[in-house]
């Protein structure tokens, strides 16, 4: 127990080595979210009505940040299968080190590559209009949450990357998960035109509440998309905070207990 | 002294559908090889694995250097070094990176992880290759890499899961090398494969498994002995069957074994009924394709013990020619 941090430490530097030997690692974890701002922004910006100031860019940016950081699950996923059946998390689980240490090390160094990517949209956005109009501590508030967001999905990602062999098969089944709840969702287009069981669906989706989080945070005023007087669009802060609140509280321990006992 | 002991091991997967391991026991001498021989899915990897605590048997014990494997996993992970079928190291990374990585995971510290890595990479003649990533190495440095990833805190006992299988043979010459120098260094290593030459090569004694359990233990010579001594083994034309038979039935007073045109029989003189064999083959003016004494191979002790050649997937048929003649 007492090496842990420098466990922890050792595995999440890994993957920022990883970063530094194959930089296009980087390049295409940010070339994605960005093209989906210059997509959205110039295809879709047009054509969505918004009586938002600043225009959709404003209500689009949040929607993509979230979107972006829901990837998280799939990403760790991915990595952590990949380690797998390469045989280094059986390497790992042969050394004397603390248990947890290789999956915290991992969501970690998800975490730490989230913060690279977040500015790098975030400068995009930049680019093509975006202008959170809160000042400093809230704007920074809103990336605390896209953050925090992030890493209780990488613990999803762990258990699901734990549980599938094989990365393709990860792959497909983090994108399988992530497009829907990313799309049934108020990120990029008003729910008010769904059918009503999606509406309500939609309006509880994690995805949802924090991209109505994040935009509150950004200081806009238009909440569009959430069923009005609903619960989670009136505090959308409190309902995301108590879904990461509850994605951890499930999925740590689960994640842990499945690396201990995970057998081939 | 044992230095690894594993009593009656079972495990079982999908709720005991599948026997990986049925009753499997086996030791190693302090010092010694231990080879464990078998084809794929005879077990071989599932005994490694539970022996390196990565997995739990079903049932049975297991000691490392007499401690309990599953009781004190963490204490076993200290002494023993590990490397499995594949090159389990971070391929987008150097190999320099790799073990200064694994170093630090060994609490090395700073400094001597960087000092170790540097000598092993020395030792294994990768010093020109540490500074590029592993995805560039070729298999045999790979897996050089990948033994001198599990010789980070020169564990005594090391457990080498095929390490050669996949390699070219000069890649596979190399290995042996290396595997040698360890244990003439000392090391006391249980080493699976299914190359019954490679066994013969570098183990002290072998453990034939087949379907999760030990069919067959001792030095590669008294498992040969086992099937029997030399053959004498000629090959004549069609025309020639008959005569030649006669020959070899006179010279080596045993009965013959016919298999398309080549003769065998067991020979109890060796050479000596070798060139009687010329001579006479000679005076019928018959002029064999090919004539030799043949050792009996680790092959045909795997033939013998199990009624399936090694290589083979078990399903299939057996009625084949044997494989393996040097």
């Amino acid at each position: 127990m007492k090496y842990l941090i420098g466990d922890v430490l050792t595995i999440t530097k890994r993957q920022l080595l990883q970063l530094a030997r194959v930089p296009e690692i980087l390049v295409f974890s940010t070339i994605q979210p960005v093209m989906f701002v210059l997509l959205f922004r110039f295809v879709f910006g047009g054509s969505i009505a918004s009586d938002q100031p600043g225009g959709y860019v404003q209500l689009l940016m949040p929607g993509i940040f979230v979107q972006t950081v829901a990837f998280t699950l799939a990403s760790t996923a991915i990595g952590l299968a990949e380690d797998m059946k390469k045989g280094l998390i059986d390497r790992f689980r042969s050394l004397p080190i603390s248990r947890g240490a290789v999956i915290i090390g991992r969501t970690f160094g998800d975490a730490l590559l989230n913060i690279l990517v977040l500015t790098v949209m975030a400068l995009a956005g930049f680019a093509v209009g975006w202008r959170p109009t809160s000042g400093i501590v809230q704007t920074t508030l809103a990336f605390l949450f896209l953050f925090m967001f992030g890493y209780a999905l990488s613990w999803i990602g762990i258990l699901v990357g734990l549980s599938v062999k094989e990365a393709r098969t990860v792959q497909s089944v983090g994108f399988l998960v992530t497009f829907p709840l990313t799309f049934l969702s108020n990120a990029f287009a008003p729910t008010t035109g769904m059918p009503r069981a999606l509406q309500y669906f939609a309006e509880w989706n994690p995805v949802s509440t924090m991209v109505a989080a994040c935009r509150q945070l950004f200081g806009l005023t238009n909440q569009f998309g959430a069923t009005k007087d609903s619960w989670p669009s009136q505090y959308p802060l409190e309902t995301s905070l108590l879904y990461m609140v509850l994605l951890m509280v499930i999925f740590i321990p689960l994640s842990i207990r499945k690396y201990k006992n995970y057998s081939n | 002294m044992k230095s690894v002991i594993a009593e009656n091991l079972v495990k079982t997967y999908r709720k005991g559908e599948v026997v990986a391991l049925n009753d499997l026991s086996l030791d190693v001498e302090e010092g010694t090889v231990l080879g464990v021989l078998g084809p794929n899915g005879a077990g071989k990897t599932t005994t490694v694995r539970i022996l390196a605590t990565l997995i739990k048997p079903d049932s049975g014990h297991a000691t490392v250097a007499g401690i309990d494997v599953i009781k004190n996993p963490d204490k076993v992970r200290e002494l023993i070094g590990l490397s499995g079928q594949y090159a389990a190291v971070d391929e987008t990374l150097t190999g320099w990176d790799n073990l200064v990585m694994f170093g630090r995971l060994y609490h090395l510290g700073r400094q001597p992880s960087i000092d170790r890595a540097n000598e092993l990479l020395e030792r294994f003649d990768l010093t020109e290759a540490a500074r590029r990533p592993i995805k560039t190495y070729s298999g045999g440095m790979r897996r050089r890499l990948d033994l001198a990833a599990s010789l980070i805190v020169k564990p005594k006992i090391l457990f080498l899961d095929e390490p050669t299988t996949g390699l070219d043979p000069r890649g596979r010459q190399d290995m042996w090398g290396v595997i040698q120098d360890l244990v003439q260094g000392g090391v006391t290593l249980l080493l699976t494969t299914q190359y019954l030459e490679e066994a013969d090569q570098l183990a002290n004694e072998i453990a034939v498994i087949d379907r999760g359990t030990v069919i067959a233990r001792g030095t590669s010579d008294a498992l040969k002995k086992q099937v029997g001594g030399e053959r004498l083994e000629i090959t004549v034309e069609n025309s020639d069957i008959a005569v030649a038979q006669g020959i070899v039935a006179r010279i080596s007073g045993n009965s013959t074994h016919l298999d398309l045109r080549t003769i065998s029989a067991p020979v109890s003189t060796g050479s000596v009924a070798l060139m009687d064999t010329l001579r006479a083959l000679d005076e019928a003016k018959i002029h064999p394709l090919d004539i030799g004494l043949k050792r009996p191979s680790l092959d045909d002790v795997f033939l013998s013990l199990t009624g399936h050649v090694a290589e083979e997937i078990v399903e299939e048929p057996v009625k084949k020619k044997r494989g393996g003649k040097k």
